[in-house]
């Protein structure tokens, strides 16, 4: 076990961590805004796959795919946080419930309209193959993956850093009440917030479609990975999302190498440890 | 309270003689609903919501599945120590789980919880010497007492009615007592109690223990009742059932949870004999009881009737409101 | 109210009872039939049920003179779901046979209930080997159609030393299916020469498999493949993108190269061989015709799951031919179905007196090609080898084999990792 193959695991761990940034960004927004803990966010993610799928299938476009699919979701989630979760308030067992059922009711739509069989979404040929970088096999897929949520991640940090939109959401993260007092419509934040949360978990499942393929019960497979990354990272922090994804990216992938007997728990008993000696996560904030 | 008594009495004694597949899915929405109650007591009650709470019925399962498959042990009389042993499992095992979650309140106590089942669903399927890992235990039938079988189905609904009605009484005593009292009080506005001298931390701490002692109790029955144990038993789907049982039926109304099971099962169970669609229902169910009956049914009815003026219906004689059922946000111990 | 709501009570329970009570009638043959109808499975499922359905509406819903009444009932894919239904199948729909379950842990709660309520239970898709073998004597109601994990492994690790396949590193799935198919592949493929260099065992619908796929020992020449669910698909690709095929050769169970899978997976798996007792792509009439009224019917190319349920009705019928349409009685029925030889489409079947199948075990290997006077070329699991009247103990001796432990995940040992 070289160096070259420490760096393999390293690459490894934080390109899956790129795919974790997409989906755990968005749930962490969605929570520092809105206080929601939105059990639907791995359905988000799978119904953004399927819907990839089916552009692709109508218009044979991998590009096309990734903006319609992100935005069609974005569009889902609105209407859910427009027509339900508004009127459900900050408790969050009720969020539970409610996004529960709609985890439910989406599951089954999708087994209704896609069929049961495993799927995959195949990027264009360019992206299927892999190159030697340093005597390292690299697949070029998850430098893209890994270059796709640098990407958004930058754009969403400077939105929120450098903008006037971007800082009135950070207002209404760290004082909703303050943020209403001085004159910022906290619902219409809230609305576009979990939009956005939607849009990049949509957004996360057609890139992870060539990744992870495309199944029912992916939904539920993917959203204690999705809450992993949210916990480490801490709830409403971007940058938080960033090193919980790499962190969960990274603990997920050297776990399964250096111990496959207990892959189960290199996950979850760190995060019990952890939100345990501090229960808002790494950089969470209350 | 009659009503309820006399209904459920009416249960007991009309169940055997329906239809077999009633009184089978009986029995197994009289065993959730110890569970449901069980969790009722932390949530309704005590205002924690726990997403972990499958973990305590998986254990008393499991439990009951080993001593019984690799020792041969809880096959007669001594199921009776068998149930002892897993509500013990179950209280133990909230013991510990507690020390880590009651750190965290709100939608953080959520998330430890959930993590916490996680876990134990991880070791349910790994250690499979001792679970049998994904292909779960067969036990080796129900037990014997003396001339009664327990695997004559309306013989073991006889002996989970009594369970659940002396679980039913046990919890009611308890939320009547001082120490429920206190326990809505913390509900109600922690910080007060705080104030008032209550020790916040150890109340909660007691009740998630005892929670846990009758979710394990619910779990030994269960292990029975199918004959089988699975890591299934120990999912995020099995918890939130049970959240939902506890609100559809009523937060903090204890005989909600018996209202809820029964809902809960039948839409999983009979319903889905009938159409393919029932999932459909389920999770419509979800949403809509969030939206129309945020007192879950016992404690919209119970308003209604307060709100005519007649007496309280049901067990805990102070109603929940929906404002009230604030879960305790934020905070860090 | 209280009166009031006793008599609503009754009224109620009685309605329920009068709507969920029905009559048995004795001339028909009631199967209640356990799928996993919704949830992931869900497409299994329905495989399976389409696999029995067209031979039923073949023979016009009867087992010569029988009527067969089908009642499908959802599992969920949950063992203590498939207990409760099959119970309501027994004890209210008066089914005097079960057949079903996919999962090992369904067939595992399902066969104590067929004996408990000593109704058969044929299982007609899991595979756990010790459901014919060390607890076939708890079953005694109990009969499988399909196969059982390691039986198309034990040839297969013949062929493999007979070809030229010399170090294997195995990724298999890290559930009792995957140490059963392994584990019965390593026991003839190391008795005949052949070294099993690497075990891993990813979790089970793992997708994403480079830290296992980056520390393959590199002076391997084959990697053995089982994965689950999410896998199926992802594995092969992400294999094939780290160079690690078509350097080394591909091979796996059936299961993963089945035609559940194929007609989703890619030139990544042109040449991949595998072994199983059926594969679509089997050039006889009896297969072509059921190939093709199958795609006809239903749109795709019959999986395993089709046919096994597809025989598991023929084979009824074979027995009911026997007895003139009449209900034999349980144990009467088994007695029969044991002795009975069948022409399937996956060829002759037989059973052992453990009640498991004795079939052609077919080695495939995956080519894209035109077969059955299909305009296209597609994906297909080409016959290369035929082993014949394989059973489940391969050429070992029976009380030898039993005697041995289960195969697991540290069994058989892996004797050249180091």
């Amino acid at each position: 076990m070289d160096a070259k193959f420490w760096l393999l695991q390293v690459f490894n761990g934080i390109s899956y961590g790129a795919l974790l940034f997409l989906l755990g960004s968005g749930l962490s927004l969605i929570f520092g805004v809105m206080r929601i803990v939105n059990l639907a966010h791995g359905s988000y993610f799978l119904l953004g796959s399927y819907v990839g799928l089916t552009v692709i299938w109508t218009t044979g476009s991998w590009l096309l795919a990734i903006p319609v699919a992100a935005l069609a979701i974005a569009v889902v989630g609105l209407l859910v946080e427009r027509v339900f979760l508004r009127a459900v308030g900050s408790d969050p067992l009720r969020q539970v419930l409610l996004t529960f059922g709609f985890a439910l009711l989406f599951q089954q739509a999708a087994l209704d309209i896609w069929g049961g069989n495993n799927l995959e979404i195949n990027p264009p040929a360019m992206l299927t193959r892999s190159v030697v970088v340093a005597g390292l096999h690299l697949p070029v897929y998850r430098i893209f993956m890994l270059a796709l949520a640098s990407a958004i991640g930058l754009a969403l940090w400077l939105g929120l850093d450098r903008t006037r939109a971007g800082a009135t959401v950070r207002a209404t993260v760290d004082d909703a009440q303050m943020a209403r007092g001085v004159g910022i419509d906290t619902s219409r934040v809230s609305m576009l917030i979990f939009a956005l949360g939607a849009l990049l978990a949509g957004l996360g499942g057609v890139i992870g479609g060539a990744f992870l393929g495309v199944y029912p019960g992916l939904d539920f497979d993917i959203l204690p990975l999705a809450f992993a990354v949210v916990i480490i990272g801490g709830m409403g922090s971007l940058g938080g999302a960033a090193i919980g994804a790499v962190v969960v990216g990274l603990v997920d992938n050297f776990g399964k190498v250096l111990f496959p007997q207990i892959s189960y728990f290199t996950l979850y008993a760190p995060l019990v440890l952890l939100l345990a000696a501090k229960p808002t996560g790494l950089f969470g904030r209350e | 309270m009659l009503t309820a008594l006399a209904l459920l009495l009416a249960v007991a004694v009309v169940t055997p003689h329906t239809t077999p597949f009633l009184l089978l899915l009986v029995t197994r929405i009289l065993i959730l609903a110890i569970l449901a109650m069980s969790l009722d007591l932390l949530l309704g009650f005590t205002g924690i919501a726990s997403l972990g709470h499958a973990a305590f019925l998986g254990l008393g399962a499991y439990l009951t599945a080993i001593l019984a498959v690799r020792y041969e042990f809880g096959l007669s009389w001594d199921f009776g120590l068998v149930i002892l042993f897993g509500s013990l499992l179950g209280a133990a095992t909230a013991a510990v789980f507690g020390l880590f979650a009651l750190r965290a309140s709100g939608v953080y106590f959520l998330m430890i919880t959930l993590a916490l089942s996680q876990c134990v669903w991880g070791l349910a399927y790994r250690w499979d010497a001792l679970t049998g890992g994904d292909n779960g235990l067969n036990l080796p039938g129900r037990p014997v007492l003396g001339p009664i079988q327990l695997g004559n189905d309306a013989a073991y609904f006889y002996v989970v009615f009594a369970f659940f009605a002396v679980s039913l009484l046990a919890l009611y005593v308890l939320v009547e007592s001082p120490f429920g009292k206190s326990l809505v009080g913390i509900r109600e506005h922690e910080v007060r109690m705080r104030i008032l001298g209550y020790n916040t931390w150890l109340h909660k701490y007691i009740a998630f223990i005892i929670s846990g002692a009758f979710g394990g109790l619910a779990g030994v029955l269960w292990a029975q009742v199918s004959g089988q144990v699975s890591p299934d038993n120990v999912t995020l789907t099995t918890s939130v059932d049970a959240l939902l049982m506890v609100v559809l039926g009523g937060p903090g109304t204890l005989l909600g949870g018996v209202l809820g099971a029964g809902i809960v099962l039948f839409l999983r169970e009979y319903l889905s004999t009938l159409v393919p669609w029932w999932q459909y229902v389920l999770g419509g169910m979800y949403v809509l009881t969030i939206f129309y009956l945020p007192d879950g049914v016992l404690g919209t009815l119970r308003q209604r009737r307060k709100a005519a003026g007649a007496p309280a219906v049901g067990l805990a004689p102070r109603p929940v409101r929906s404002e009230e059922l604030r879960i305790n946000e934020g905070g860090i111990e | 109210m209280k009166a009031k709501s006793l008599c609503g009570l009754a009224v109620f329970a009685v309605a329920l009872a009068a709507l969920m009570a029905s009559r048995a009638d004795a001339d028909e043959l009631r199967i209640g039939f356990l799928m996993p109808v919704t949830g992931p499975l869900a497409q299994i499922a329905t495989d399976s049920i389409n696999g029995f359905k067209m031979y039923l509406d073949d023979h016009k819903g009867e087992f010569h003179g029988a009527t067969v009444k089908f009642i499908v009932e959802d599992t969920q894919a949950k063992p203590a779901t498939a207990v409760l239904k099959a119970e309501k199948l027994i004890k209210q729909d008066q089914v005097q046979m079960l057949v079903g379950g996919v999962l090992a842990s369904t067939g595992y709660a399902l066969a104590p209930v067929s004996t408990r309520e000593k109704v058969i239970y044929i299982a007609s898709i899991p595979a756990s080997d010790n459901l014919t073998q060390r607890d076939a004597d708890k079953y005694p109601y109990f009969a499988r159609t399909s196969w059982s994990s390691s039986q198309p492994s034990h040839p297969f690790g013949e062929w493999a030393c007979a070809n030229g396949i010399k170090k294997v590193v195995t990724i298999a799935a890290d559930y009792a299916f995957g140490y059963e198919v392994v584990g019965g592949f390593q026991r003839t493929f190391e008795e005949c020469g052949g070294q099993i260099v690497q075990k891993m065992w990813p979790p089970i619908n793992l997708a994403d498999y480079a830290p296992y796929i980056s520390t393959i020992k590199p002076d391997a020449d084959s990697v053995f493949i089982l994965p689950v669910g999410a896998g199926a698909l992802t594995l092969p690709r992400q294999l094939q993108v780290a160079g690690i095929i078509p350097k080394m050769h591909l091979i796996g169970s059936g299961t993963s190269f089945d035609e559940f899978v194929l007609p989703q997976l890619g030139d990544e798996v042109i040449g991949a061989v595998s072994p199983l007792h059926y594969s679509a792509a089997l050039e006889t009439p009896a297969n072509e015709a059921f190939v093709k009224e199958y795609r006809t019917k239903f749109g795709k190319v019959p999986s395993y799951f089709s046919e096994s349920n597809y025989t598991t009705a023929l084979m009824f019928d074979a027995v009911m031919s026997q007895t003139g349409g009449k209900w034999p009685g349980s144990k009467e029925l088994l007695d029969l179905l044991v002795k009975i030889e069948v022409d399937a489409p996956r060829g002759p079947v037989s059973f052992d007196d453990l009640r498991n199948p004795i079939q052609n075990i077919y080695i495939r290997k995956v080519e894209k090609k035109k077969i059955f006077g299909y305009a296209n070329d597609e994906l297909w699991n080409t016959v290369i080898k035929t082993y014949p009247n394989v059973s489940q103990f391969w050429k070992f001796d029976r009380a030898e084999s039993l005697k041995q432990p289960p195969y697991t995940r540290d069994y058989p040992p892996c004797k050249y990792c180091e």
